[in-house]
């Protein structure tokens, strides 16, 4: 009873690092099943406005050193095949996520330093990658 | 075909092939000794980045290309240079590409692209090289040379505050601010004018940056006065159409005009039928390049070495990282064909886009 406190303690420990807002705490919130459409149009605008950061940041040179854009070789985010990740990589000899290979981008035609996995940049440039390929099938693995 | 294979031979391509990534062109005619030989290099991109430095990346695509058109034997009779030169039109990046342009030991003609113009509307470009369109003839060829590229005066002359946000927004191809690509009424005249004094039966080349036809008009693979200019060209009996900015292998026959696209000596770019949220067509003709892989730096990325005969180009693709390609006239069939992956059967994986 005493070690199944101290687990739960440390789970909302945990969950306090991600920041939670306010709004979203467990104390006082609305129940699960209580958002409503003008919830979902901000969930929706939400995703949006990180998206568009994304096409922003695939088109400007500020990833890399050289004045070189992602949207230079993969214009509307093509050839990038989000919908294939993680699949294996010959010459990285593992599989991947996606993120490694923007990583690789950044590092070498773009001569940049790599971004964080969960860096807000990073987020920003997957979301606009899913959005541009949105309706396609998910085919982990494929080449 | 016999005539082709021996060439083939005798120009000891066999022994480049893979290593040497061009687009060799030739134009046959019925007297083989009438036959010549052009290399055709397109899309460089040269970029400034700051002082001293360029991109190295597309600097060593050119570098490549000018030292393989240098070991050609036979020799090309000239170079044709496809357009952007440089990516966003600067002195700095014009300069630069034309010193390493000036490494070419044979006579190069120079066609514009929209990253060389957009800065200061060919300015500069024009003291480098010269006259954005003319014509010349060649061992019995009309070669015509086109400024492609231009679009709506409204979009070049008013549209922007500075010419250098001018020149950003036409550099993203895929930027909704920019403009679709175009002859031009006064070139369309001038090229009506010039062509009154061909004979129907003399072949003509066109050397083209926009494709002269209507591709994906969302990446600007477009030519907005396509149908005029293949009106004007149409009369003629044997017209082949050359055009860069696509960086890929495209190829098309209208009537009696042949197209064929350039390779990019900087960087490949995706068909357009892989973005998903648009429909879009190649010409159906076409077999694609392969689907280029980012870690060979110079994937899907050449040159092109064409041979003239019966006048009609046979393009030699010679790409960097992969096995090169052969698009030659089909005097049967009338159009241009891959000599290897034409038949569905014979194409490979990475030729496969999505």
């Amino acid at each position: 009873m005493r070690a199944r406190t101290i687990v739960l303690a440390v789970a909302v420990a945990v969950g306090g690092a991600l920041q939670l807002p306010v709004e979203y705490s467990p104390v006082g919130a609305a129940k699960a099943d209580e958002f409503t459409k003008a919830d979902l149009d901000r969930w929706a605008a939400e995703f949006e406005a990180v998206a568009t950061e994304g096409r922003r940041l695939w088109t400007s040179p500020e990833l890399g050193t050289n004045g070189v854009a992602c949207g230079q070789c993969h214009p509307n985010g093509a050839n990038t095949h989000p919908e294939t990740y993680p699949k294996f990589q010959k010459q990285a000899g593992r599989v991947v996520a996606i993120w490694e290979m923007v990583n690789w981008c950044i590092r070498n035609p773009l001569e940049g330093k790599a971004l964080a996995a969960d860096d807000p940049k990073m987020i920003a440039i997957q979301a606009y990658l899913a959005k541009e390929r949105r309706g396609v099938k998910l085919e982990p693995g494929k080449h | 075909m016999t005539n082709r294979r021996d060439f083939l031979q005798s120009a000891g391509l066999a022994a480049l092939a893979g290593a040497v990534p061009l687009t060799y062109v030739r134009l046959a005619f019925a007297k083989p000794e009438q036959d010549f030989n052009f290399a055709y290099i397109s899309d460089s991109h040269i970029q400034h980045i700051k002082g001293t430095q360029f991109v190295r990346n597309w600097d060593r695509g050119l570098i490549r290309a000018v030292a393989e058109t240098n070991l050609l034997d036979p020799k090309p009779d000239f170079v044709i240079y496809g357009g952007d030169l440089a990516q966003l039109g600067t002195k700095e990046e014009l300069d630069h590409g034309a010193e390493l342009l000036s490494k070419l030991k044979y006579k190069t003609y120079m066609a514009m692209g929209e990253h060389d113009y957009y800065l200061d509307l060919g300015e500069y470009w024009s003291k480098l090289f010269g006259k954005h369109w003319y014509s010349f003839d060649h061992k019995g060829v009309h070669f015509v040379v086109l400024n492609s590229i231009l679009t709506f005066d409204d979009w070049t002359f008013k549209r922007w505050p500075t010419a250098k946000q001018r020149m950003a927004e036409m550099a993203g191809i895929d930027n909704p601010n920019g403009s679709p690509f175009m002859v031009g009424a006064k070139q369309r005249e001038w090229l009506k004018n010039d062509l009154a004094k061909v004979a129907k039966s003399t072949p003509i080349v066109v050397v083209s940056h926009s494709p002269l036809q209507k591709i994906y008009k969302g990446w600007n693979f477009w030519t907005e006065d396509a149908e005029e200019m293949q009106a004007l060209l149409k009369p003629f009996d044997s017209v082949n159409v050359l055009y860069g900015h696509v960086h890929q292998i495209q190829y098309n026959q209208i009537g009696s005009i042949a197209f064929n696209s350039a390779m990019a000596t900087a960087w490949p770019w995706p068909y357009p039928a892989t973005y998903a949220q648009v429909d879009s067509h190649l010409p159906v003709l076409t077999v694609p390049m392969n689907r280029a892989d980012p870690f060979f730096e110079r994937d899907a990325t050449g040159w092109q070495f064409i041979n003239l005969h019966s006048g009609r180009n046979d393009l030699h693709y010679n790409l960097y990282n992969n096995q090169s390609r052969v698009i030659a006239f089909n005097p049967k069939t009338g159009r241009p064909e891959d000599m290897k992956f034409q038949d569905a059967s014979a194409r490979i994986e990475p030729q496969t886009h999505y």
